[in-house]
């Protein structure tokens, strides 16, 4: 049980945008992709749901092949992705973006116990289950957005910075419950964040991204007290 | 007071003609960003085919059926083999803005051409399904006819039809999602591509009652519901292009002027009023009257 990526290459028109990136994580477990603005991260969780197509390479998610269906078909496999920015639907109401999450299932009472399960481990969303998506505030966006993928009953979470623009306090909450998806329902997270700290805190193993190619991965601790990768992503 | 109750009652059931184009552009337009001007083509062509079963079995009904599933049908066609393909070549450069614009057009006139081609220019008539005499009120006969009724009815029934679908079933979800977000759409599990299809086809069919609902209070012919295509996107501008109920407004209140502009003033005012509420709403307030507070995002 493992998510395999191997030499996966992805171009932007002329531009490599990923480049021959391979890495593998153990399901249960949270890997943090860190690096910066540019250095390709995005394009590799996109490329991994089937949003954007692969130029070489591949991903196997336990037997499933990534890249030989579309996203659409992805997340019948166990696989969601939370897209950048609060990936909600701000015209739908609370409830409305959760069943989305849910919708190609077709079971109406799983779906009504996955949706218990996730206002339990986001009760705002509860609380706000009628209002308009757009009413949030980024927080509680980003929560439901998380919280629209989890209704899929997915095994692998692909999560790309969930931390952006939110404030320090939210930001520690939203990394938490990451933490404990892992800890209590067994999730694989592939965690994408530029706040490398944060992700790294929480992340089983890290994987340093600059122009597209892996520069350092290990375990998270190892990542953690690599003088390299403090001076570049961490800031001490 | 005669005079007033009858421009209400004809401009209320002329509206709720509208407002079915209308929804019709409105749908085609969230899901796709194209403005189907290939809509008034698609609803000559179901309404010609009705014209047909009228004729052969003298059933109104079962023309109506038969004209809502050929309507749905040629919308669906119309995505799937014809924007689809265009959608998937025309990729880069100014062409981008244009090509969906132009491509409709150019099937508005095709399909034009092919209905001429079967049924010939001639006006064709279609009978009402019940009498077009206006109901009288002791000695003043209104203008308002039992059809009129009729037509507000089906109206009414379609759009409560529509908003059930599209609110509360999974379908009407996925619609929506797909319309709005495609991408979150994909990534929730939607298909996104089949789901639009079936979008226009539910255009299509909101079209074709359109078609066949106005032509028994005028004639059939290859360019008759041209001027329902115009007032149809008058309203869909009016209602702010992104909004069902926007549409329904629009098409409403574009109903009620034109009735009460050519009862009160002048019969040929009617095609300029539409365009003096179009440039009216896109001077005042482009974003149309029930414009939600933001716009859809990019």
């Amino acid at each position: 049980m493992s998510l395999v990526v191997s030499n996966l290459s992805v171009d932007h028109g002329a531009i490599r945008a990923v480049s021959g990136v391979s890495f593998t994580v153990e399901s249960g477990k949270i890997a943090a992709i860190i690096g910066s603005n540019g250095a390709g991260k995005t394009t590799l969780l996109r490329t991994l749901s089937g949003l954007k197509s692969a130029t070489h390479g591949s991903a196997q998610w336990n037997d499933h092949d990534l890249f030989s269906v579309k996203p659409e078909f992805n997340v019948r496999h166990g696989i969601a992705h939370v897209g950048e920015g609060k990936s909600v639907i701000a015209e739908l109401s609370v409830e409305e973006n959760l069943h989305l999450g849910a919708i190609w299932r077709k079971n109406k009472k799983e779906m009504k116990s996955t949706q218990l399960d996730v206002i339990e481990l986001f009760p705002i969303l509860g609380e706000r289950i009628k209002q308009r998506a757009d009413t949030l505030s980024g927080g509680e966006r980003q929560m439901l957005a998380i919280g629209r993928a989890l209704m899929s009953r997915p095994q692998l979470l692909l999560l790309d910075e969930p931390s952006l623009g939110l404030a320090p306090l939210v930001i520690e909450q939203i990394f938490q419950t990451i933490k404990s998806l892992r800890d209590q329902m067994s999730l694989t997270v592939v965690l994408v964040e530029q706040n490398a700290l944060g992700a790294l805190e929480i992340a089983d193993t890290g994987i340093a991204l600059n122009l597209g190619k892996v520069v350092v991965a290990g375990s998270a601790q190892s990542l953690l007290n690599d003088p390299a990768v403090r001076a570049a992503y961490l800031g001490y | 007071m005669y005079k007033f109750i009858s421009s209400l009652l004809i401009g209320l059931s002329l509206g709720a003609i509208y407002s079915l184009m209308s929804i019709s552009l409105v749908l085609v337009w969230r899901s796709t960003r194209v403005v189907n001007f290939a809509q008034a083509g698609q609803a000559i062509v179901s309404t010609y085919i009705a014209y047909e079963v009228v004729n052969r079995t003298g059933s109104f009904w079962l023309a109506f059926i038969v004209a809502i599933l050929a309507g749905a049908l040629l919308g669906a066609i119309v995505d799937r083999y014809f924007m689809r393909p265009l959608f998937k070549r025309v990729t880069t450069g100014p062409i981008v803005a244009i090509a969906p614009v132009v491509a409709t057009l150019g099937l508005l006139g095709i399909l034009r051409a092919i209905v001429g081609f079967i049924w010939g220019v001639e006006l064709k008539p279609i009978a009402a399904p019940v009498s077009l005499d206006g109901y009288s009120l002791g000695s003043e006969v209104l203008p308002f006819a039992p059809y009129n009724a009729l037509v507000i009815l089906i109206v009414a029934i379609v759009l409560i039809v529509l908003s059930l679908l599209f609110q509360k079933t999974n379908l009407g979800l996925s619609l929506r999602a797909s319309a709005f977000s495609p991408e979150i759409a994909r990534l929730s599990g939607v298909r996104v591509n089949e789901i639009r299809t079936l979008g226009w086809a539910i255009a299509g069919a909101a079209g074709a009652i359109a078609g066949i609902l106005a032509t028994p209070t005028s004639y059939l012919s290859p360019n008759s519901l041209d001027i329902l295509l115009v007032f149809g996107f008058a309203a869909a501008v009016i209602g702010g292009l992104e909004s069902m109920v926007g549409a329904v407004v629009g098409g409403l209140v574009l109903g009620l002027g034109v009735t009460f502009v050519s009862n009160y003033v002048s019969t040929s005012l009617i095609f300029p009023t539409a365009f003096v509420f179009l440039i009216v709403i896109l001077l005042v307030r482009p974003s149309g009257i029930v414009a939600g507070k933001r716009s859809r995002r990019a």
